[in-house]
């Protein structure tokens, strides 16, 4: 941008040196952009090259670094093995579950805690933000030992059951959740619900009708953080799941595929890049969502 | 929800019929509604077990009986607890450093190329964030192979020899922090490239007038104005990083002989698979004080906004 209207207003000389400078920035600017895009993707490129692998190939002396006979055999394979499948139905089901739960949670709250202020709702809200920062390794002993008693209490059992996760997650995805959309209700102008309210509107239509559809990207990143989160989470399902047809995709890779000394490192790549595949291509279509999301905790706060 | 709103659309007339408090009472009890689900999940699956675990960290192993602080007594007797503090320490401290530095880095390289090209190195540049972390730690454990490692046939053609990554204790270490670093410096990278593009322009200029470099343009200009967002970016990735479990776990799963546990891996392996409840949640509690100190810093900046608007 300075590029353009310096030499306008700039002696001559003074901007030839001055572009000389710039554009010698800007060239270091590629080589180091480079090494670094080079350091963020080699190990996806690597799970890439090695899932096109045979086995023969992954141990033999040639370079790791190249392909020389690809083969989909591991694709074929992993979405054909019964134990994967159920490993992605299951992440599938969790995550759309959860996605449902804390929209539907968040929604209303963060409308109520940002709209219609009531005794101690400030307080509410900073509350959300602060149990967000409570990290899932704190409280999945505490959450094993309740769910435990649960069992001796009701007779349900819950330990090692996919859906138990769907009852876990939300305590990842509601507090982030509720605090990015009081964000953006916060930003939506106070006149539009008052012009609503007088003539007539409900406190849900109210909601429905203008402030779901008005604040619709705040939603579709939040929608987007729920997805990723409960895709990705790890530790709970380590917990809480053993079973191999109650496992969800990261768990079932890092237990199931590894058997013992026996690596079929083609099979774990292939199963690796799939399980990623959900959130990339998210990522891939919705980048400007996603990155609203990302950046809204802490620049909305 | 339903039956709450059918008096609701009876509001106008209940406020002409009743006081003006009325309708104020019910508005909030509509609001209040609305965030109980909110308030149950905080209240039933966070804040209780938070405090939970605090009770459980007072029993035995089989949870009969009332240990009061024997269990912190035992885990200071161990030399294997002292390792793990030391460890995760470093883990989270060299970590967020270096994230932050490399995200610093980063954002300024994105920022300097025209803005059209812009998007496609931050495109490129967030996929590790992107990538579950279980399953990209899979693809750095199949580089970091002990017969296979794609890295030390680099090495080895490069005229070096072999590196033992995960299997020394100290570039084991080294590797659990590289793969954090990986991780976690995009997203600092994306907060910084946010931060540095609200930086008005005209402080360039100017500066650049009074004839200053760009070390200069950097320490009195970029770094102040983003003060705050460094500020938070650090302590959330502080909180984060010294919980981790992911990487840890699938990298090293503490090993070799227990020297790259943290907090979280360690009270996972206690808690749940030597099934020492109590005295897992002993090590989980051991990450409260940095989330106390984090609290304590989020809650006065909160105050000081609240002060001054």
């Amino acid at each position: 941008m300075t590029a353009a209207t310096l030499p306008t207003n700039m002696p001559r000389t003074l901007s030839g040196s001055m572009q000389r400078d710039r554009r010698r920035a800007l060239v270091w600017s590629y080589v180091f952009l480079i090494v670094f895009v080079i350091f963020f993707l080699t190990p996806p490129v690597y799970m890439l090259i090695t899932s096109l692998k045979t086995s023969a190939e992954i141990s033999a002396a040639s370079t790791p670094w190249w392909v020389f006979a690809p083969t989909l055999a591991n694709y074929a394979e992993i979405l054909t093995s019964p134990a994967y499948l159920t490993f992605f139905r299951n992440s599938a089901l969790v995550s759309l579950l959860v996605v449902s739960i804390t929209m539907l949670v968040s929604i209303p709250a963060a409308f109520a805690l940002s709209r219609m202020r009531f005794w101690g709702s400030a307080t509410l809200a900073t509350g959300v933000f602060l149990t967000y920062l409570i990290p899932d390794t704190l409280l999945f002993i505490p959450l094993f030992k309740i769910f435990a008693f649960l069992h001796d209490w009701t007779g349900i059992e819950f330990i090692n059951h996919w859906w138990v996760l769907v009852i876990i997650y939300p305590t990842l995805t509601v507090p982030f959740c509720t605090w990015i959309m009081i964000g953006y209700f916060s930003s939506i102008p106070k006149e539009l619900d008052e012009a609503a309210l007088i003539d007539g509107a409900s406190y849900l239509q109210l909601l429905t009708r203008i402030f779901i559809p008005v604040a619709l990207p705040g939603i579709i990143a939040a929608t987007i953080f729920a997805f990723t989160v409960s895709w990705a989470q790890f530790l709970y399902p380590m917990a809480f799941t053993t079973s191999t047809d109650q496992l969800v995709l990261p768990v079932g890779i890092v237990t199931t595929l590894i058997k013992g000394d026996v690596f079929n490192w083609g099979q774990i790549m292939t199963g690796a890049l799939l399980g990623a595949a959900p959130p990339l291509i998210i990522y891939a279509f919705l980048m400007d969502y996603y990155i609203a999301g990302l950046t809204a905790g802490a620049t909305k706060g | 929800m339903t039956d709450r709103t059918a008096p609701s659309s009876r509001v106008p007339i209940a406020r002409r019929k009743n006081s003006l408090r009325l309708w104020w009472r019910r508005k909030s009890t509509i609001a209040f509604a609305m965030t109980l689900p909110l308030l149950l999940i905080v209240v039933a699956l966070v804040l209780y077990p938070s405090l939970y675990a605090f009770y459980l960290a007072t029993l035995n192993k089989s949870m009969e009986r009332f240990v009061g602080l024997g269990n912190f007594a035992f885990l200071f007797k161990r030399e294997t607890f002292w390792m793990v503090v030391r460890q995760s320490i470093v883990f989270a401290l060299s970590a967020v450093i270096f994230k932050a530095l490399i995200g610093l880095i980063v954002a300024h390289l994105v920022h300097n190329v025209p803005a059209k090209g812009q998007r496609k190195w931050r495109g490129m540049l967030l996929i590790p964030w992107v990538i579950p972390p279980a399953m990209s730690t899979l693809a750095w454990l199949w580089l970091f192979d002990p017969s296979y490692s794609a890295f030390n046939w680099l090495l080895e053609r490069a005229g070096g020899s072999a590196v033992p990554w995960l299997g020394d204790p100290y570039w084991a270490r080294f590797a659990v922090i590289l793969v954090n670093v990986w991780f976690g410096a995009p997203f600092f990278m994306i907060m910084y490239l946010a931060a540095l593009k609200s930086v008005p322009e005209q402080l360039y200029e100017a500066a650049s007038i009074d004839g200053a470099n760009a070390w200069q343009k950097l320490w009195f200009i970029t770094l102040p104005m983003m003060h705050n967002i460094i500020a938070i970016t650090v302590l959330f990735s502080l909180i984060v990083t010294f919980a981790n479990f992911d990487i840890v776990r699938v990298l090293t799963n503490g090993g070799p002989v227990d020297q790259t546990h943290v907090f979280a891996t360690w009270a996972f392996r206690i808690g749940i698979e030597s099934n020492d409840i109590p005295l897992g949640a002993c090590v989980s509690l051991f990450m409260f004080p940095i989330l106390a100190l984090a609290a304590i810093f989020i809650l006065r900046d909160v105050n000081q906004r609240t002060t001054e608007g």
